[in-house]
C-alpha cells in the first residue's frame, strides 16, 4: 500500500494560493476572499471551503473544478471542495493588496462596505467612484451591471476612459 | 389544495423554500429572454446579469429545498422534472416580458418587495438559510436601484416611454395583491423564527412604490381593484406552461445528461 504524503494545512493554503479567479486573473482566490478555510482531519481528509462572489456567478463551478485540479497535482488524494454559504461573501474580504492589484489591472477597486440602515433614502443618491486611471473624480455611472456580475461601468470625463468598478457589497 | 391540509414543519419548510425558489427561477428565466434582446448594450449586459442573480437564488433554495427533504432530490428536479400545477411561483413573475418598460415595472414591483421581505428574513434562526438570504439580499439591493431609476427616468421621459410605464403598471397591478397572500405554511415558519410577517411591511413597500411612481410623473393604479389569487396553490396563468415546455423539454429528454 501506498503510503499517505501529510501535508499541514499552510501547505493546503500555498498550493491553493495557485489558483487564480479566471475572471479577474491576477488574483487569486484567497486574495478574493474566495477560499474560506481548510480542514484536515484525522484521516489525513482535506477539506477545502469556498464561498461564490455572487449566487450565480458563472466562474464558480470553474473556481470549483480548478481547485479540484490542483489538489490532483500536487498529488492529494483525499480531498473534499465545498460550497459554504454560512456566511454571505463581501468584498470587505479582499486584502488591500487585492485592491491595489486590481487597481493596476484597471478596474476600480471597492471601497469598504458601510452599514446602510438608509438605505432607501440612499436610492436617490449616487456614489462617486475615482478612475483608477487617472483618479480623477469627474466619472459617470453608465451602468449597474458590467462585463461580469460583480462590476459596474462607469466613464471618466478627465481622460476619457470607460472603466470598469468593482461594486462593494 | 395544500392548504386544507395540516402540514408537518419539514413539509412547510419545503414548500416555503420553494414558493421563494420558484418566484426567482420562473422570473429568472423570463429575464434571461432579453439576453440579446436588450434596448442597448449595457441594459442587455444589466438584464442578463440579473436573471443570473435570480437563477443563482433560485438554484440555492432549490439545493435548501431539496436537503431538508432528503428525499434524494436535487435542485434539477424541482426545476425541470415539476409540472405547472407543481409551481407555486405568482402569476406575476410568468407573464411574458413584454417591452423594456413592461419588464422593468415588475422588476421594481419585485425588488421592493424582495427587498423589504429579506430585510426580515436574513435574521431567519436557521444560519444555513439566513445566511442564503444575506447573500440574496445584497444582489437585490442593486436590482432595487436599477429599476427604480429606469421607472423614473421611463415616467419621467417621453410621451412614448411614459404611456408604456404606465400601461405596464396598470397591467400588472391586479397580479401584486397574490405578493401579501398567507396561509399555514407563513404561519408555521413564522412561528419558527424562519418567516416573516408580510404584513408588517405592507404600507411600507407600498408607500415606496406610491413615491417612486409619483415622483415618475406617474399615475398610482386602484390598490382595491379585482386582484388574481390561487398562485401558490398551484394555479397558473396559460403563460407558465409554454415557458416550461420551452424550459424543461431539454433535460426531460436527456435525464441522464451530465456535464461532466
Amino acid at each position: 500500500m501506498k503510503t499517505k504524503t501529510l501535508h499541514t494545512e499552510e501547505q493546503i493554503w500555498e498550493f491553493i494560493r495557485e489558483v487564480t479567479d479566471p475572471e479577474i486573473p491576477v488574483l487569486n482566490i484567497i486574495e478574493m476572499g474566495i477560499a474560506r478555510g481548510v480542514d484536515i482531519d484525522e484521516q489525513g481528509k482535506v477539506l477545502v471551503r469556498i464561498t461564490p462572489t455572487y449566487s450565480g456567478c458563472p466562474a464558480m463551478n470553474a473556481i470549483e473544478k480548478m481547485v479540484r485540479e490542483k489538489l490532483e497535482e500536487k498529488n492529494i488524494e483525499n480531498f473534499e471542495v465545498k460550497l459554504d454559504f454560512s456566511e454571505a461573501w463581501t468584498t470587505d474580504w479582499m486584502t488591500e493588496e487585492a485592491k491595489a492589484k486590481l487597481k493596476d489591472y484597471g478596474i476600480a477597486p471597492p471601497e469598504k462596505t458601510v452599514a446602510d440602515n438608509d438605505f432607501l433614502k440612499s436610492l436617490s443618491g449616487t456614489k462617486i467612484v475615482p478612475c483608477p486611471f487617472c483618479d480623477s473624480f469627474e466619472t459617470e455611472l453608465q451602468s449597474q451591471f458590467g462585463s461580469t456580475a460583480c462590476k459596474s461601468q462607469y466613464f471618466c470625463n478627465s481622460c476619457h476612459q470607460p472603466f470598469e468598478h468593482f461594486k462593494c457589497i | 389544495m395544500s392548504t386544507t391540509k395540516e402540514l408537518s414543519l419539514k413539509e412547510s419548510k419545503v414548500t416555503y423554500l420553494l414558493r421563494l425558489a420558484d418566484d426567482r427561477l420562473i422570473l429568472g428565466q423570463r429575464m434571461s429572454e432579453w439576453c440579446g434582446h436588450g434596448p442597448v448594450l449595457e441594459e442587455d449586459l444589466a438584464l442578463a446579469n440579473m436573471a443570473l442573480d435570480l437563477i443563482g437564488h433560485a438554484s440555492s433554495l432549490y439545493a435548501y429545498a431539496a436537503e431538508v427533504e432528503g428525499e434524494g432530490h436535487d435542485e434539477d428536479h424541482f426545476a425541470y422534472f415539476r409540472d405547472d400545477y407543481e409551481f407555486t411561483n405568482l402569476q406575476l413573475f410568468e407573464l411574458p416580458k413584454g417591452d423594456f418598460a413592461f419588464t422593468i415595472a415588475r422588476q421594481f414591483l419585485f425588488s421592493s418587495f424582495s427587498y423589504f421581505q429579506y430585510e426580515r428574513l436574513k435574521d431567519a434562526k436557521d444560519e444555513q438559510f439566513a445566511g442564503m438570504i444575506d447573500k440574496h439580499l445584497k444582489e437585490i439591493k442593486y436590482h432595487l436601484r436599477h429599476s427604480r431609476d429606469w421607472v423614473l427616468k421611463l415616467g419621467d421621459g417621453t410621451e412614448e416611454s411614459k404611456t408604456r410605464i404606465q400601461d405596464a403598471f396598470d397591467e400588472l397591478w391586479m397580479y401584486t395583491g397574490e405578493l401579501f397572500f398567507i396561509d399555514g405554511v407563513d404561519e408555521m415558519m413564522l412561528a419558527e423564527g424562519n418567516g416573516v410577517d408580510l404584513l408588517s411591511f405592507k404600507e411600507e413597500w407600498k408607500k415606496l412604490v406610491e413615491d417612486t411612481l409619483k415622483e415618475a410623473t406617474l399615475t398610482v393604479p386602484d390598490w382595491n381593484q379585482f386582484m388574481m389569487t390561487g398562485s401558490r396553490n398551484g394555479m397558473h396563468t396559460e403563460h407558465l406552461g409554454h415557458m416550461l415546455a420551452q424550459m424543461q423539454f431539454l433535460r426531460r429528454s436527456h435525464p441522464d445528461a451530465d456535464w461532466k
